[in-house]
């Protein structure tokens, strides 16, 4: 008898979190599709050649587009990965070879966990006091460093995860033929991993390529096509920062397109490097 | 564990060892793995280690090419001559020495790259060749291997797309294409079929004479046919060392005798 209303108990408990957790994912599916389905419909209102050909113009002036903050924001990226992706590597590369047991490896990647946690804002301000106070204006390569410290963690942790699947036997049969440790490791273990550290790279590309905050202090923005990597430099998410906040409707739009190209790569990057991580593991 | 004093080949066959070994304690952090191995390796013989799982058959192994050293917490205590001269010796120099004494592992272990760069690779490493003769160096180390006939069309194609008995015959050419004095075989047939275990036994018979072979098995059919020498090895000692004749049809100690006869193991 009491057996039975047991099992009855928890077939209702069953039921309930079923339910509940049924409902919860749908609303955020919900939630999802509609910033999808809003950022589309407002973007691509947006798109048309003066996009992404022209310069923005002043409020109230017809056309403009935002040619030098797409410019900007590539080139802001492709800086701070080619600072931030080696940097990444090395580090990666000491915590799981060469620091793995060590009490200067542990401190290593407790830092790294830290740096990752930290908010990116904090990072702008400061690169902000670092290489925008002493220098007194704004610059592309003060955006880049800023994202560059955010990219470092996330390559340099992607880089051990990755290398710490790579059999022992595999490194032990390079170091067998009389390889260098190094040689081993670039040409034996970073080719065994290679798909995995490519996906780690652009999952940190995709993840910076997002970022405001750190710009807002260090790249700034600007109406102009850039003169040099030591002046403010226009790019997409303080664009989209600036003209969503702005009274006119012609910047607003452009502020949608902005976002629906940042949502567009980031996702297109995502989509690339789960593909590539799936080959990996087939 | 033996008191007796073991008889080292020295007093069975050639004079000088190509390898021999003194004193060898191996520790794994605080575990210590091999106690006081004694061995003297026969050159361009075949030599066989044996004995039950656990006892240090590999351990006893990877000391030879210092591979050992990759890990912080493993330390070997003893002493290790190749011809003659210590294999700690502060002028050895390591890469040179591992040229010299090459490794196939348990599972075949191919680089991540066209079967051509798997065995090119350690060529380069070592040598200044011209491409000309990296090419008849290739051919003639998968020649070796008993593999060229299989793969000299296949040669760009990744080394992992080899089948497994393939792969390790892959692994034994890109081993003695660096032109080695010594080939340590770490159970190379465990992981592999019985037609593909037929022919690298065929090629150990084959590469003996040029190489000096060492190889742990768990296959005494395997030890009998191959080997010229037989080390069996207990609990981290060498319990029994002799003529490969001798060990199996008149072993010694009883703990061989157990064990070849497979009372346990
Ligand atoms: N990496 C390691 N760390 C700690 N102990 C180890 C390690 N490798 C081996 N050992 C220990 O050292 C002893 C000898 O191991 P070893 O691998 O040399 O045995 P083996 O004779 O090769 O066995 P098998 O026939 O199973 O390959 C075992 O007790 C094992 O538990
Ligand atoms: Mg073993």
């Amino acid at each position: 008898m009491k057996k039975a209303s047991n099992t009855r108990r928890r077939e209702l408990t069953d039921l309930t979190m079923r339910l509940v957790s049924g409902a919860a994912s749908l609303i955020g599916i919900f939630f999802l599709v509609w910033i999808l389905w809003t950022v589309a419909k407002n973007g691509l209102a947006a798109f048309n050649y003066d996009f992404f050909t022209a310069l923005p113009t002043p409020p109230g002036i017809e056309g403009g587009g935002l040619a030098n903050a797409i410019v900007g924001t590539l080139l802001i990226t492709a800086m701070a990965a080619l600072i931030g992706v080696p940097l990444g590597l090395f580090t990666g590369v000491y915590l799981a070879e060469f620091g793995k047991n060590t009490r200067f490896g542990g401190m290593v990647r407790f830092t790294i966990n830290i740096t990752m946690g930290i908010p990116s804002i904090i990072v702008g301000l400061f690169v902000y006091t670092l290489l925008v106070l002493p220098f007194k204006h704004f610059s592309a390569y003060a955006g880049a460093v800023s994202l560059a410290i955010i990219m470092l963690p996330v390559v340099a942790r992607t880089t051990e995860d990755m290398l710490g699947l790579v059999p022992n036997a595999l490194r032990e049969s390079a170091l067998a033929i009389g390889m260098p440790r190094w040689r081993a490791i670039v040409s034996i273990l970073f080719r065994s991993a290679r798909s995995g550290l490519l996906t780690g790279i652009l999952l940190a590309v995709a993840r910076v390529s997002g970022e405001t905050a750190p710009l807002l202090f260090t790249a700034m923005n600007s109406p102009y096509w850039m003169k040099g990597l030591a002046e403010p430099t226009a790019n997409l998410t303080v664009t989209i920062f600036n003209y969503a906040m702005s009274p006119f409707d012609d910047w607003k739009t452009l502020a949608w397109g902005a976002s629906l190209l940042i949502m567009v790569t980031v996702l297109g990057v995502n989509l690339f490097a789960r593909t590539l991580l799936r080959e990996k593991t087939r | 564990m033996s008191e007796t004093k073991l008889p080292l080949y020295g007093d069975l066959a050639d004079p000088t060892p190509k390898i021999s070994v003194r004193g060898l304690d191996f520790f794994y952090g605080n575990h210590q793995a091999l106690y006081a191995n004694d061995l003297d390796i026969a050159p361009n013989r075949v030599t066989a280690v044996i004995g039950p799982s656990g006892c240090g058959k590999s351990t006893h192994l990877r000391v030879y090419n210092r591979i050992f050293e990759l890990y912080r917490d493993q330390q070997a205590k003893g002493e290790v001559l190749l011809n003659g001269e210590s294999i700690f010796a502060p002028s050895v120099k390591l890469l040179e020495l591992r040229r010299r004494i090459g490794m196939i592992f348990q599972k075949p272990t191919p680089f991540p790259m066209s079967v051509y760069e798997n065995v090119a690779y350690g060529i380069r490493l070592h040598y200044t060749v011209a491409k000309s003769e990296l090419d008849g160096r290739v051919e003639e180390a998968l020649k070796g291997a008993a593999l060229w006939e299989e793969v000299r069309d296949l040669l760009n194609r990744p080394g992992t797309a080899l089948s497994g008995g393939q792969q390790q015959r892959l692994c034994i050419a890109r081993a003695i294409a660096v032109e080695p004095e010594v080939l340590l075989m770490d159970e190379p047939t465990s992981a592999i079929d019985p037609i593909a275990t037929a022919k690298i036994e065929e090629l150990v018979e084959g590469l003996k004479g040029r190489y000096t072979l060492v190889i742990v098995t768990h296959n005494m059919q395997q030890a009998a046919r191959i080997s010229d020498f037989t080390a069996f090895f207990f609990k981290g000692y060498i319990i029994e060392f002799g003529e490969t004749k001798q060990i199996f049809t008149n072993p010694k100690n009883k703990k061989t005798e157990e064990y070849i006869t497979g009372r346990f193991g």
